[in-house]
């Protein structure tokens, strides 16, 4: 084996933040490099430098025995580094072909010369042992057969230095295996592969080596079957993970039913789905991601159209055709993701935060109250602890746990009685999780309750008091008391099939 | 990783001009007002005859016009929309309004069937953008051409004459020695700053363009409040008609060619991001000032207009440029 790439003592920062300090790496031929951390760690960082895309302040990156220095993302590949990132870059309405070539299509007198184009994506497809319908536009093919067209196009570049970001966060268990497959038959054919996951059961599954990134440096790095899982994770975080979820309280047997979801169906082909939410209690949705939650719920609120729907709120059936409706009746929605559905970006903490609920500080003719506006502001940033200088600053300026906490306060300014958490701790480090979950625990005492979305299992197990199982649209089971844990969820979230693979 | 942290905050020096400076920078006003104070001393410089009171006055009644449009062109453009429809539908309520004074109707009256033209076309428009959901440059570039026509239709192609003399007063009358069209130009003004500035639905408009997704999600009715905008859109393209009828004393159905264009780059000269979600009702203002400063400057200049358009167009590029570069 001889060593494809050495990152050498890479240091980068940025203003204000040290990003990355005296980082080395070494990637073997034929070996898969796990890189570990938690988000804000510096691993985005670090392959952005590796693929050009920043350039590093002080290192050096060796490619074959070659120093070599990246301007863009053009020099990267013609380095042979190919990199797979968490949003594709296919253009939708082209077919694999077109999207493999896209760029550098093989001419023939000027004219595309489709029939060589096409044997030759056919041949990578067939050495990595898919089979890709050539002719559909890429949106027609499945999550994972776009990201095999991703891994095909990058080595058409010649790549043998291959970054996968992330790339089994979409994938179903048995597209995930498809992948380690894939990776597998790269892995004998000499390429070496730099891969990013939060999930440790993969680490063990397909990786040789790890690196543990934490705030910018380098913890540890070893081979993968000389450590355990709780010393990797451990390493991560610093820490012991264990106490950051409340303790749960047991519910009273005689508790009220808030939200009485009787039926709710998406369109006609799609199962008819029911669900409760009782007083003060947080109802977990677990299952795999694309399991149809956020469908749900956005179908629930009104936020998309339904063929079907029954609910009633406090025992009184509603229409719910608009989450204007559901906030109405002290229903809200923290959405999934928060730049996309959650802020404004443009405007500052307070806007973001009194956005739906004016009318409380406005005034007599419909003039806003500032002054009274500010003061909820600073009250509601103190509770959910917002860190920055004062509601004026924009939000663009946060971290990612601060922007969700302007969200969350959004909602604590109205007097809500339901609120419904989609993945609210995605993209949030381990300390700002902390205190949203803390957070939720204080909502429910104040007979809050709360339908928490989430595909961390951990997170689904350690904050729900029950939880609703999802399996392809359809809720397949609602777990209470002892059956929430790992295992019954993800028995029931995978089919029952598979749950060996998880552990 | 982009959290706030002590060196990003100004701490350049502590004075209290700096940290006002500084701020002020930020606002989307500043580089707009900057360009316009920057063109008026050069055409000061240039012509003896532009800093007089009566040029000056002269100038802002011209503007007034493509000003009055410019505000609900600004608030369209805010939600990250657009209104082709306004010139068009200028010269229809302009000409609706003058149908109804000759038709016997007071000039009050008459004022407010133009003004209701307006609004109930402007709603048209929003009725497609906000309920059917079809993109604004779409459905008010195919209004444009509806409104044109229902002009052509109603007048038969001939301007209406013969308004009442009363009716003039609109266009062409002073109030404690400022030109009607300006104040009312100022008058519209104050409105929209209180509206978009210090009211629910102003917030709204700016959300809508900041974000449209996140407003609706958040349980604003995005829907209404784009309805809403086109109609106001709507008004004033309407207003501006009446105005210039009552200039001209005569209702014309070929009005307005072009306007859409003129208020577009006045929105778009005061720093209003074409995306939506960020800009100010006064920026508007002031670009519409420019616009009007540079036509008149060149005028007196001589420059011709073959050539002032030239010189026009690349301003706009210019100010888009620089505006742009300040975002980054």
């Amino acid at each position: 084996m001889s060593t494809l790439l050495t990152l050498e003592h890479i240091s980068k920062s940025f203003p204000g933040v040290n990003a990355l300090t005296d980082i080395s790496l070494q990637l073997q031929e034929g070996e898969v490099h796990a890189l570990l951390g938690e988000n804000g760690a510096g691993k985005s960082t670090l392959m952005k430098i590796l693929c050009g895309i920043h350039r590093p302040d002080q290192g050096d990156i060796v490619i074959r025995g070659k120093s070599c220095e990246f301007h863009n993302y053009h020099d990267a590949i013609a380095a042979g580094v190919g990199i797979i990132f968490q949003e594709f870059s296919l253009i939708p309405y082209l077919n694999a072909v077109e999207n493999i070539f896209l760029g550098r299509e093989i001419r023939h007198w000027g004219l595309l010369d489709r029939s060589t184009m096409r044997s030759k994506a056919a041949e990578l497809f067939k050495r990595l042992n898919v089979d890709i319908d050539l002719d559909v536009p890429v949106d027609h093919l499945s999550v994972a057969e776009q990201q095999f067209v991703e891994i095909a196009k990058a080595l058409a570049l010649n790549a043998n230095i291959l970054v996968l970001d992330e790339p089994t966060a979409t994938l179903t268990p048995s597209e995930a295996d498809h992948l380690f497959r894939i990776m597998r038959e790269l892995k004998s054919q000499g390429v070496g592969m730099i891969f990013i996951s939060h999930h440790m059961e993969e680490i063990y599954e397909i990786c040789d080596q790890v690196t543990v990134l934490r705030d910018g440096c380098k913890v540890g790095e070893c081979a993968v079957k000389d450590v355990e899982v709780d010393a990797l994770v451990e390493m991560m975080v610093g820490r012991k993970i264990e106490n950051s979820f409340p303790t749960k309280e047991i519910r009273p047997a005689e508790t009220k039913v808030v939200i009485d979801a009787r039926c709710i169906q998406l369109h006609k082909e799609a199962p008819a789905n029911s669900f409760q939410l009782y007083e003060g209690e947080i109802l977990g949705f677990a299952g795999l991601v694309g399991s149809g939650r956020t469908e749900l719920v956005l179908g629930l609120l009104g936020a998309t159209p339904v063929y079907q729907k029954v609910v009633s709120v406090n025992d009184e059936a509603v229409a719910l055709k608009s989450p204007a409706d559901a906030l109405g009746l002290g229903i809200g929605l923290l959405p999934e993701s928060r730049k996309k559905e959650g802020l404004i970006l443009p405007f500052s903490i307070r806007e973001n935060i009194t956005l739906n609920n004016l009318r409380k500080h406005s005034g007599k003719g419909g003039l806003i109250d500032r002054k009274h506006e500010s003061e909820s502001v600073n009250e509601l940033m103190a509770k959910v602890r917002v860190k920055a200088p004062d509601g004026e600053t924009p939000v663009l300026n946060l971290s990612g746990g601060n922007q969700q906490k302007v969200v969350i306060a959004r909602w604590l300014n109205h007097e809500c009685r339901v609120l419904i958490f989609d993945e609210p701790t995605r993209g949030i480090d381990v300390g700002a999780k902390a205190e949203i979950y803390r957070l939720m625990k204080q909502l429910t005492s104040l007979g809050v309750s709360i339908i928490m979305i989430s595909s961390e299992l951990p997170e689904v197990v350690g904050v729900s008091d029950r939880v609703a199982v999802f399996r392809q649209g359809r809720i397949v089971a609602t777990l209470e008391g002892d059956a929430v844990n790992s295992n019954e969820i993800m028995r029931y979230a995978t089919g029952g099939t598979s749950d060996e693979q998880y552990h | 990783m982009n959290n706030i942290t002590e060196s990003q905050i100004p701490h350049r020096s502590n004075t209290s001009f700096a940290l006002r400076l500084s701020k002020w920078r930020k606002s989307p006003v500043f580089y707009p007002l900057i360009g316009f104070v920057v063109i008026f001393i050069a055409m000061a410089f240039i012509n003896d005859n532009f800093l007089t009171t009566t040029n000056l006055s002269n100038v802002a009644r011209q503007v007034s016009i493509n000003a009055i449009i410019a505000v609900g062109m600004t608030c369209a453009i805010l939600t990250g929309g657009i209104d082709l429809s306004v010139g068009p539908v200028m010269a229809l309520s302009g000409t609706a309004a003058a149908g109804l004074m000759v038709a016997g109707f007071p000039p009050e009256v008459a004022i407010l069937g133009g003004l209701m033209v307006g609004a109930l076309f402007g709603a048209g428009n929003g009725v497609f953008v906000a309920y059917a959901k079809m993109p604004p440059i779409i459905v008010t570039l195919a209004t444009m051409g509806i409104a044109r026509g229902l002009a052509l239709i109603y007048t038969g192609g001939y301007p209406i004459s013969g308004l009442p003399e009363g009716f003039s007063v609109l266009g062409r009358g002073e109030f404690m020695g400022i030109q009607l069209p300006i104040l009312v130009m100022l008058v519209v003004y104050l409105l929209a700053f209180v509206v978009l500035n210090h009211t629910a639905i102003g917030r709204y408009i700016y959300a809508i363009g900041g974000n449209e997704e996140a407003a609706k999600l958040s349980g604003i009715r995005v829907s209404r409040y784009k309805l809403l905008v086109y109609t106001i859109s709507g008004v004033t393209a309407a207003l501006a008609g009446i105005v210039l009828t009552s200039r001209l004393m005569s209702g014309q159905p070929n009005a307005g060619i072009g306007f859409e264009l003129d208020a577009i780059a006045a929105v778009v000269l005061g720093g209003t991001a074409i995306a939506g979600g960020r800009g100010a009702i006064i920026g508007t203002l002031i670009g519409a000032m420019m616009l009007g400063v540079l036509n008149n400057g060149l005028n007196l200049m001589g420059v011709s207009p073959y050539v002032q358009n030239v010189i026009k167009g690349g301003i706009i590029l210019l100010a888009i440029y620089i505006s742009r570069s300040r975002d980054k």
